[in-house]
């Protein structure tokens, strides 16, 4: 018992401290399922009628979440214009549908100024959103500035992917 | 009851595994640069002291070198040790060029506590400077040691020391964030929190009984209240809708400076530290952010970029107009001031590189302490000599300390971990 006890232990703090050293590397970047470039459909779906949640569905523009900014910028590229009218539309003909809109920075700087810098670009994500038909209520903008990149590397190019503007519905997070 | 011996034997295993590895995950000093004029001081073996897993005096003379003040002298071959100012070889000790020697006993007391008797000598003058004795457990016996250092640090430079102070600061191991709070020398660490989301800005109160950060756990910014005294649940403090972060306390302890984005924009807000009676301080069109009182409660200092970049302001504590601090470069962030209220430490990025910059207040006049490239969240120590910051070496973040006349120069590291948001407490006991 005594010798099995002592194994038993030199096993976890083997394990234990093994784990804590490993512990180093990055966790893999939160992988989203992106709809194909040119989507098959443009019109959102009646969200009662249809089989599929148009939410989830990749042949859906709605499944696309993502709103990217330039550098220290935070208003909404033509490119993305079309993406959040479909949302915009999608939460006016879904009042009771809530959104959580998730601004993000990219490394460089002070923490907390990114906070504020992701909240701006959070804002301006829901703003154009109400433009687009959605009510204020439905919808929080809120920051999590450079803590949560979705590239962890130190350049441009995960940079990029890191400004972004994130809209996640009700029950998704 | 199944297993009842198989359950201890885990526990054990997993207590042991925590001791084991919180030893691995101490923060190690390096020192990176010395300091001028350092005081020669000779700190002996206190007779006795083999009593203790590790020697008050190793402590002693490994606090006093860092603080790059002092250069240690070798005290090998001393025999008889001395323990009473009469058995001190004052000829020999100068001209072994010692300006100062410590000598002291340790004794272990009925109650299995200890007492340690120690005198700091002046050489040239042949006096004793200070003779004191410390009581202690014998699991508080670092701590008596770095409060000797205290006495010794501030009756040879006349301020006072901070080597029994603490600092906090978050480790991001993988996906696993941990709020810790460690002696000032790296040691002792332990863990206030631990977290699957991140954790940013822990903040001391003024009396260093309750720690204030911010929280990603609800998938948001949200602040807390910790205190480090009772066994209590963290309590958020501000949890409105949108974010809500950077909390500075004031210097009475009693309010809360923080950032909340619920009107819309990143707005200053002052509210009691229970979260009560909240009151918006800024209106500008832009952001605001990164408040910080000044010592003497009067102002608070922060970040906005009302003018087009993000620069330092300062207003009356209880809002109204804010005067523009900073006007080289287009990103000074990061506002710290000295606990004597003369310097301003902020962070500036010139040419991509994030460096320390420190203002003295009456001349405006600005040096730039670190090199960057990657510098940031600056803490004052709490009698203003270092100021300790995060920094990076290769793609793991460290802390640093530089002196805050630029000279001495310390890295901080834990082993195999990502060390971030350093925030120095304040004095004990006041």
């Amino acid at each position: 018992m005594k010798k099995a006890l002592s194994a038993a232990l030199a096993v976890a703090l083997l394990y234990g401290c093994a784990s804590q050293q490993a512990a180093k590397e990055e966790p893999k970047a939160r992988v989203e399922e992106r709809a194909p470039s040119q989507p098959t459909t443009t019109q959102p779906a009646q969200p009662r009628a249809a089989q599929v949640n148009p939410l989830k569905d990749p042949n859906n523009v709605l499944s696309k979440r993502s709103v990217f900014f330039d550098f220290d910028k935070s208003d909404i590229k033509d490119e993305f214009r079309s993406l959040l009218q479909a949302h915009g539309k999608y939460l006016a003909e879904n009042r009771g549908a809530k959104m959580l809109v998730q601004g993000n920075c990219d490394e460089r700087g002070s923490r907390e100024y990114n906070v504020a810098l992701g909240q701006r670009r959070a804002e301006s994500v829901k703003r154009t959103l109400v433009l687009m038909g959605a009510t204020e209520a439905q919808i929080e903008p809120v920051s999590l500035g450079e803590e949560k990149p979705r590239c962890t590397g130190h350049d441009e190019q995960c940079w990029s992917q890191n400004r972004r503007g994130d809209m996640l519905y009700g029950g998704e997070y | 009851m199944p297993n009842r011996s198989g359950q201890f034997a885990l526990l054990l295993a997993a207590a042991l595994m925590f001791v084991n590895c919180a030893a691995r995950a101490q923060l190690t000093i390096e020192i990176t640069g010395g300091g001028a004029n350092q005081t020669p001081i000779a700190v002996l073996p206190f007779a006795g002291e083999a009593a203790l897993p590790q020697a008050l005096t190793d402590v002693i003379e490994q606090d006093l070198a860092r603080s790059g003040r002092f250069r240690t002298l070798y005290v090998g071959g001393i025999d008889p040790l001395p323990s009473e100012m009469a058995q001190v070889n004052f000829a020999d000790w100068k001209s072994r060029t010692a300006d100062a020697v410590v000598i002291g006993s340790l004794q272990k007391l009925a109650d299995n506590r200890f007492e340690a008797r120690f005198r700091l000598l002046d050489v040239p003058k042949q006096t004793q400077i200070v003779g004191l004795s410390l009581t202690f457990a014998a699991k508080d016996a670092r701590l008596s040691a770095h409060k000797i250092a205290d006495i010794i640090y501030e009756k040879l430079t006349g301020e006072r020391g901070v080597f029994s102070t603490r600092v906090a600061y978050v480790v991001k191991q993988g996906a696993r964030y941990e709020l810790r709070i460690a002696d000032a020398d790296g040691q002792g660490a332990q863990s206030i929190l631990i977290s699957p989301e991140p954790i940013i800005s822990p903040a001391w109160s003024p009396d260093g009984t309750r720690l204030a950060y911010v929280s990603f756990q609800h998938k948001k910014p949200v602040i807390y209240v910790q205190s480090l005294t009772a066994s209590r649940q963290p309590a958020p403090v501000a949890n409105y809708r949108g974010s809500n972060s950077a909390p500075a306390w004031s210097p009475d302890g009693k309010q809360l400076a923080v950032v909340l984005s619920r009107d819309g924009g990143s707005q200053i807000f002052l509210m009691n530290a229970d979260g009560s009676n909240l009151r918006r301080l800024t209106y500008a069109d832009a952001i605001s952010t990164e408040p910080v009182f000044s010592p003497d409660g009067e102002f608070i200092y922060f970040t906005s970029d009302r003018g087009g970049s993000p620069q330092i302001y300062r207003m009356q504590a209880a809002g109204g107009d804010a005067v523009r601090m900073t006007f080289e470069g287009d990103y000074n962030v990061s506002p710290r001031i000295s606990p004597d209220g003369k310097m301003l430490a902020y962070i500036s990025r010139t040419e991509g590189r994030f460096r320390l910059i420190a203002m003295d207040l009456a001349s405006r006049q600005m040096q730039a302490l670190t090199d960057g490239p990657n510098d940031e969240s600056p803490s004052f120590a709490p009698n203003g000599r270092m100021i300790l910051y995060a920094s990076d070496v290769g793609d793991r973040g460290v802390l640093a300390a530089v002196s805050s006349d630029g000279r001495v120069k310390q890295r901080l590291t834990v082993q195999a971990a990502d060390v971030r948001e350093p925030s120095w407490g304040p004095f004990s006991g006041n």
